[in-house]
């Protein structure tokens, strides 16, 4: 499994890149892709929404099960990734390319970990 | 096998209705264009067909079919005799009250039997599931909730092991969803239940025994907090079997419940159902119930009584069993479950390694990390020895999840074999995991390409394809 090193990542397996401050895109971590299995129906959030750290902004279904996916950040949706609701294998293909959203005036971002603490995370989860 | 539109030839059809002897006077509008292209076919091969299909599944009686959660127990034949006796057969809903005293007698006795089952004080028949026995259980304590002007009570506190229908019936009736964790045990954490019941509680949904298999033994402690915090405690009955005749949600604190005729009480579950989800509650929520002459009512969820005729049948249930048999059922649907547990811990890790209910969860986490070998496969592998496999990936708190209920009405022998067939299964994974992914073999259709079906789902039969 692969995880970036330039990434920060939440304890509910999403992945965070910040373009600068208050402005970053959001997706689901290999590890998610991989425990979910095969992903067949992505709902996502419209642009403009706002969406709140801790809560859930989109949800994703796999073959076994349909999970919440939660923001990491609290701000304003400036762009959603309308593709993967056509492709939704692009999660379990490409987990880092296949962002969701892209959210913009961040005021408040949980506490995230870094690529060496998430993989210490998830094989104490395992 | 060929569908029945490809065994259809024009003008083959069996005449069982009398030619249309009055005219037809819908708007042109209305008519449809084309005639249906419904199938046409002589009664043998109607008969052929069905058998055909019969021939393609699995039922409980074809074999063992311990799908967790879901009470797949034996139907006995009375209840179909019950069932079909033409007093209950030939009536209308809309007939003379005076003349339906026998039908009557047969609702009346199951709200009262079921009653006495759940610890309750009213019940109401009409919902013809258990999510719409959920829906109607939650429309009650919304109604309770705003005849006291008590509005800002918002939220239904989940645990986050419960049945997905839980908080999609909870949204459904209008409240927000709180999802709180489970302890180590698979348990309510209670700390979290503390922190979540307060002043916008609703209630709280629950299973006990829950979804893990296990009775939570802290269950007066969970609905007191829900109590003073002002909400009250839905039980959802869809693991009522493990305690029936033994225990009742009404003495562990629950002020509503609803149960399951199709799980617990041995009526048909689909094809021959349909199903049924009574739901009761304590005297104080009375008036609210559906169907009852009360202005509280929340007014009717379906039309009549319900499913008239599975509530005969699990009438017919409780009072074969009676008083002893009831309890005794559930007993032995608890030693069948510990039976098999027992003798597959070994090699199939328990998700709670401790003593369980009607149920058990196994996690294939180890399984899969070291051979690559899922739930999944297991599963499938069990199709090619004639088992319906367990419920799988749920709860979903458990990884690689098989959730086993053998339920009460299997035989040791077959228990014996099944556990055999999991023992082998076993051995093949460890030792063949490639052809793991293979199977099943010997079945009408192999391994199903879900993925695509999901993505790219074929819903509609194309005549000219």
């Amino acid at each position: 499994m692969y995880f970036p090193e330039e990434l920060k990542y939440s304890k509910t397996h999403e992945w965070v890149r910040f373009e600068d401050e208050t402005t970053a895109y959001i997706g689901i971590t290999d590890y998610a892709q991989d425990q979910l299995g095969d992903l067949v129906y992505v709902n996502l959030p419209e642009e403009g929404e706002e969406t709140a750290a801790g809560e859930p902004f989109a949800d994703v279904e796999s073959v076994k099960a349909v999970s919440d996916v939660i923001s990491p950040v609290t701000g304003t949706i400036e762009e959603v990734h309308s593709d993967l609701a056509d492709e939704p294998q692009m999660m379990n293909q490409a987990p880092y390319e296949a962002w969701f959203i892209k959210v913009r005036d961040i005021s408040e971002t949980e506490e995230l970990m870094t690529r060496e603490e998430y993989e210490k995370f998830i094989a104490e989860e395992a | 096998m060929k569908l029945v539109f490809e065994r259809s030839a024009e003008g083959r059809g069996t005449r069982y209705l009398p030619e249309c002897d009055v005219p037809e006077r819908l708007p042109a509008a209305a008519l449809r264009e084309k005639p249906l292209r419904l199938p046409e076919l002589p009664e043998t091969e109607v008969d052929r067909h069905y058998t055909c299909l019969a021939g393609q599944t699995h039922g409980v009686n074809d074999g063992f079919y311990p799908l967790g959660s879901c009470t797949m127990k034996y139907n006995p034949q009375i209840n179909e005799k019950m069932a079909s006796l033409p007093g209950f057969v030939n009536i209308h809903p809309l007939q003379d009250k005076e003349s339906m005293k026998g039908c009557r007698e047969v609702t009346e006795k199951l709200e009262q039997l079921l009653c006495e089952i759940t610890g309750m004080d009213a019940m109401t028949l009409q919902p013809a599931a258990g999510a719409h026995g959920e829906f109607t259980g939650l429309l009650v304590i919304k109604a309770y909730h705003r005849s006291r002007n008590d509005t800002g009570r918002t939220k239904i506190i989940v645990p986050d092991s419960a049945h997905g229908t839980n908080p999609a019936s909870a949204a459904m009736a209008g409240f927000d969803v709180v999802s709180i964790p489970s302890d180590d045990h698979g348990c309510v954490d209670l700390d979290a239940l503390r922190e979540a019941a307060k002043e916008d509680t609703a209630g709280l949904m629950l299973t006990n025994p829950n979804t893990v298999g296990l009775f939570d033994p802290n269950i007066l402690e969970i609905t007191r907090i829900v109590h003073e915090a002002g909400g009250l405690c839905y039980y959802d009955g869809a693991n009522l079997n493990a305690i029936m005749g033994i225990a009742r949600p009404g003495d562990m604190g629950f002020d509503v419940v609803h149960v399951n005729l199709h799980k617990t009480f041995s009526t048909p579950h689909g094809g021959g159902g349909p199903g049924s989800g009574p739901s009761g509650c304590k005297s104080f929520l009375a008036p609210f119930l559906p169907g009852k002459d009360s202005p509280q009512s929340i007014g009717n969820v379906r039309s009549f009584g319900g499913n008239f005729l599975v509530e005969v049948k699990a009438l017919a249930y409780i009072l074969t069993l009676g008083r002893e048999g009831i309890p005794e059922a559930a007993r032995n649907a608890v030693l069948n479950a510990n039976y098999m547990r027992v003798k597959l811990a070994d090699i199939y890790p328990m998700a709670y390694d401790t003593i369980c209910m009607h149920e058990f969860v196994m996690s294939l986490e180890k399984l899969k990390h070291e051979t690559g070998v899922s739930a999944l496969d297991v599963a499938k592998a069990m199709l090619d020895y004639g088992i319906h496999p367990p419920t799988m990936y749920f709860p979903l708190i458990v990884h690689e999840a098989l959730m086993v209920e053998p339920t009460e009405t299997e035989t040791r022998e077959t228990l014996d074999e099944a556990i055999r067939i999991y023992r082998e299964i076993h051995e093949k994974a460890v030792k063949d995991p490639e052809g793991m992914h293979r199977l099943p073999l010997h079945t009408p259709v192999r391994r199903l390409d879900e993925v695509t079906a999901a993505r790219n789902p074929v819903i509609r039969y194309d005549f000219d394809a």
